[in-house]
């Protein structure tokens, strides 16, 4: 097997033409998809049924479904429905990279809320009955105890999470979308040369795993400040 | 509030736990300035009872009144009851994402509703109370247990509370470390402060406490000044409790 570097020197400027879009589908999708997760989360924990209930079949459907099926229903189907092509948000379910964020919103929204939520139950109890010896409403409680406190213990799950979505946006080039997937794709079936462009595609996603990786390791250790002995 | 109407009073007071009876009939009065005192073997209802007092716990029977205020399903405002009761736990439960001073000063915000500058004068004024001011900018794991639970002392004085609950405060210290808890304690009693301690440190008890209670399997079985208490106890279970605790 020959390994064509020229055509690698060739296509990496290329392909990182998409990471502007992959960049856009990851950032949206994950804004989306915490505040998605926030509300699930905060439903599950209700402890009211009619809140915690719904919240629990979300998230069941969706992780109970490939995010493939997932893009290809909202792609595929959405159009097809009168009340999404009559309703405002046409113009979102119209485009491909709309269909694109709201499926990776959805799906990300059901994974992280049961990782906001690990957290949160992570929270020390006798901690919390200090605040509510002291007077703290519960929504104080909430807010300036378990917030803080939980989304330490969240974190390493979540940047885990925040990686994997990364991934997955490749799959929005299903979807006719140029990302970095999209474009590798296309130069692969002009060149014939899969080994080159795919391997090459890997590194640029490696390099962009590491870098949230850096970034997540970073804020770890600022969220962790008051957990060292050592001040 | 004038000094001879109870500060705390509890009538007929049960609580259970699924089948399990923690309170069972608990007469309780304690007037203002008094310095009382609760042993009893574990499981005998204890931090129960003083949890039900700021409603950590909802009691099932009887009546519970703090002041004029009883404490019922339907009170309206149970947070301003808690401002008047400071508690402090065996696992001191300070908030580990605050420095020592923040920890002081969030109920004094949020409760109290007082400035910033304010808050932190007060949370100042407490720190040297418990004699740990250079430790303010730090945070609780950063200090020593006896430390910490001074610091969870200061937290509950700087809501100018009229009574202070102990639920084992030294309990969870090393043994080097329980004198320090203990004398910040006494001073606090010295000033006056109403307090209500679970605690098995008899020798606090004995300089510090008015009333001794012992409890076993959710009732009060005798209360007497600890003079009386420790030398003549009427009880069987109190005199074998006792002899448990002291024989060492």
């Amino acid at each position: 097997m020959s390994f064509d570097t020229a055509l690698i020197v060739e296509s990496l400027p290329k392909m990182l033409m998409g990471i502007g879009l992959t960049f856009q589908l990851l950032v949206l999708s994950a804004v989306f998809g915490l505040i998605l997760a926030t509300l699930l989360m905060l439903m599950r924990i209700s402890g009211k049924w009619w809140l915690s209930w719904p919240a629990q079949v979300y998230i069941y459907v969706f992780r109970g479904t490939p995010i493939l099926v997932q893009i290809f229903i909202v792609y595929y189907g959405f159009p097809q429905l009168e009340v999404i092509r009559e309703s405002v948000l046409w113009p979102v379910f119209r485009e491909p990279f709309g269909c694109a964020v709201f499926a990776l919103s959805l799906n990300a929204g059901a994974y992280v809320s049961e990782i906001l939520r690990g957290g949160v139950l992570g929270v020390d109890r006798g901690m919390l009955e200090a605040g509510e010896a002291l007077g703290l409403s519960k929504t104080q409680r909430f807010v300036y105890l378990t917030t803080p406190i939980a989304t330490r213990l969240a974190l390493p799950a979540y940047g885990n999470d925040i990686i994997s979505l990364l991934k997955s946006t490749a799959l929005a080039s299903t979807i006719t979308l140029m990302e970095m997937t999209g474009i590798a794709r296309t130069i692969v079936a002009q060149t014939y040369a899969p080994y080159e462009i795919f391997i090459s595609l890997a590194i640029v996603y490696m390099v962009l795993t590491f870098l949230i990786q850096k970034l997540v390791a970073r804020i770890e250790r600022h969220l962790g400040r008051y957990t060292l002995k050592e001040g | 509030m004038t000094s001879d109407a109870p500060l705390i009073r509890m009538q007929a007071v049960g609580k259970r736990f699924g089948n399990f009876q923690a309170l069972a009939n608990i007469d309780l009065t304690v007037t203002s300035g008094e310095r009382i005192v609760v042993c009893g073997p574990s499981g005998s209802g204890k931090s129960t009872l003083i949890r039900c007092i700021n409603r950590l716990e909802k009691h099932d029977a009887g009546r519970i009144f703090i002041g004029q205020t009883e404490l019922t399903d339907a009170m309206e405002d149970l947070n301003a009851v808690r401002r008047e009761v400071g508690m402090v736990f065996q696992s001191f439960n300070l908030f580990p994402h605050m420095t020592v001073l923040k920890n002081l000063m969030l109920a004094q915000r949020l409760v109290r509703k007082i400035t910033r500058q304010e808050a932190q004068d007060i949370a100042m004024h407490y720190l040297e109370r418990v004699r740990i001011p250079e430790q303010a900018k730090k945070y609780p794991i950063q200090l020593s247990g006896g430390q910490q639970q001074r610091v969870a002392i200061a937290r509950a004085l700087c809501m100018k509370p009229q009574v202070m609950l102990f639920d084992e405060p030294t309990s969870a210290l090393d043994p080097e470390m329980i004198h320090e808890v203990l004398d910040v304690m006494v001073d606090l009693a010295k000033d006056g402060m109403t307090m209500i301690c679970v605690t098995h440190e008899m020798g606090f008890a004995r300089s510090v406490a008015d009333r001794v209670i012992f409890m076993d399997e959710g009732r009060i079985l005798e209360q007497a000044p600890p003079l009386d208490f420790f030398q003549n106890p009427r009880r069987g279970r109190t005199k074998q409790f006792l002899s448990q605790i002291l024989q060492h």
